[in-house]
């Protein structure tokens, strides 16, 4: 039994050896809770570590994600040639239920821009900083962190949002040379201002962790959601620009209901970085410093 | 085991820093599989890294040093997305159950060894979600799924440790 030879004899040597091993595997679980309070008080604190790891992993990742994607299109492909006669029927009925709605959409538009004009409101619609693809995620940790494969060397800077085709993924948390890490929407710790399409109705969407949001009234009145009430952000906090979907409400219910992300993360191909969108003033020039009188 | 049939009392040996660094290396290669090519959005994949640490401790006993929990943990903490810490505080106390786990039982079967790595994968994949998420956030289930399929894996763990194992004490590295 491999277990049973513990004994270390009249050794001297041994028995230090022995013992050594004993303190510093006890040393590893005092040092292990000590980083761990450390990093629960200041969690940026060891992001510099853990980015050059991902700076390593990161390029080996797309590749893999890459082949990935590649392969998986085929089964998709095939899959799509099934349902085409059902499909084509549904999407034509779409088709002509939102003509009637796309030319009243087309009328509201140019009222807005007229009367944008008129009250000389100026918009700020700033061009995303780059397209990349998010190629990794914590599958294994309750933290939901994607990796993203650009990072400082292209622009992307801690609290930027990030979005994918059709709605808000999350925002930039560390950066490192070629890699960022993104904090999702469906984190536990991750909470964005948003407000309601319909009425403006302000609220936030707070991740769970198991992969659906929590959309809470931010008043505490009694207020009422409907199922499927889309949310978008309010950009309120400076953050999040105004106007991107993030989620829609699954089942109907008073203050605080259940609700699932407009973007889902493992399906899109591309992410978008944007530049946040009241970003912190740079900070002042330092003070020139008056000479020693002397 | 059929290891007696093939024993070569003079072949090569590998030379110990290989020797030594092999279960370091599957460990490692566990923990970065964790960050798995794909964007999951449930906690759903077992910790291979942690699988791998204890099935080479529990089944060869002497390839890792009982230190070797801490710096192979805050490799793990770099790319789990876990707080830094949390792997090197629960890896080298799952050496120390062990370890006094084998002083109260000599001899272990497969089995013992199954249901000692279910609950310490359960004890850390418990511990590491009060760590690193929010008390409200309802994860229970999700968490329950995760250690279920993190138990089944450990046979699956203890066939590829037992081969490279195999491999390496012939020199085949």
């Amino acid at each position: 039994m491999v277990g049973s030879d513990r004994r270390t004899g009249f050794s001297r040597r041994r028995q230090a050896g022995v013992f050594l091993g004993y303190v510093l595997a006890v040393a590893g679980v005092v040092v292990g809770a000590a980083l761990l309070i450390l990093s629960t008080f200041n969690p940026p604190l060891f992001s510099a570590l853990r980015m050059s790891v991902a700076t390593a992993t990161t390029p080996v990742a797309s590749g893999v994600s890459g082949v990935g994607q590649a392969i998986m299109s085929v089964p998709r492909a095939i899959g799509t040639y099934f349902f085409v006669h059902s499909e084509n029927a549904r999407l034509k009925r779409e088709l002509a239920a939102s003509r009637a709605l796309l030319t009243r959409a087309r009328t509201i538009n140019y009222d807005n821009r007229r009367l944008r004009a008129l009250l000389q409101v100026r918009d700020r619609a700033e061009a995303p900083v780059l397209t990349a693809r998010l190629v990794a995620s914590t599958a294994s940790s309750t933290r939901r962190f994607a990796l993203l494969n650009a990072g400082r060397f292209h622009g992307v800077r801690p609290g930027m949002p990030v979005r994918g085709p059709d709605g808000l993924v999350g925002r930039v948390v560390e950066t490192g040379p070629n890699a960022a890490r993104v904090l999702l929407v469906v984190d536990p710790a991750s909470v964005v201002p948003v407000r309601r399409t319909r009425d403006g109705l302000p609220a936030i969407v707070a991740g769970r962790g198991d992969g659906a949001v929590d959309i809470r009234s931010v008043n505490t009145t009694e207020v009422q959601f409907g199922r499927g009430d889309l949310f978008v952000t309010s950009g309120t906090g400076g953050i999040y620009p105004p106007g991107i979907p993030v989620a829609r409400v699954v089942a109907a219910g008073r203050d605080t209901v259940l609700g699932r992300t407009v973007a889902v993360p493992d399906t899109f191909d591309f992410a978008l970085v944007e530049r946040a969108f009241m970003p912190l003033p740079p900070p002042p020039p330092p003070l020139a410093i008056a000479p020693p009188t002397q | 085991m059929s290891d007696h049939l093939d024993f070569r009392p003079f072949a090569e040996p590998l030379p110990p820093t290989r020797a030594r660094a092999l279960p370091w290396i599957t460990v490692m290669i566990g923990s970065v599989l964790q960050s798995v090519p794909a964007i999951a959005t449930l906690p759903l994949f077992p910790p291979l890294g942690l699988l791998m640490l204890l099935t080479w401790r529990l089944l060869a006993r002497f390839s890792l040093r009982p230190w070797a929990a801490a710096p192979l943990g805050l490799f793990d903490d770099l790319v789990s997305g876990q707080p830094l810490g949390s792997a090197v505080l629960l890896w080298s106390s799952c050496f120390l159950v062990i370890e006094v786990i084998e002083q109260r039982v000599r001899d272990r079967n497969f089995w013992q060894d199954w249901l000692i790595a279910a609950a310490l994968v359960a004890g850390v994949l418990a511990a590491g979600r009060l760590f690193a998420s929010p008390l409200t956030a309802p994860l229970a289930p999700v968490l329950a799924l995760q250690i279920g399929v993190s138990v089944l894996c450990f046979p699956l763990a203890a066939r590829l440790v037992a081969r490279v194992d195999r491999r390496r004490t012939r020199g085949q590295f």
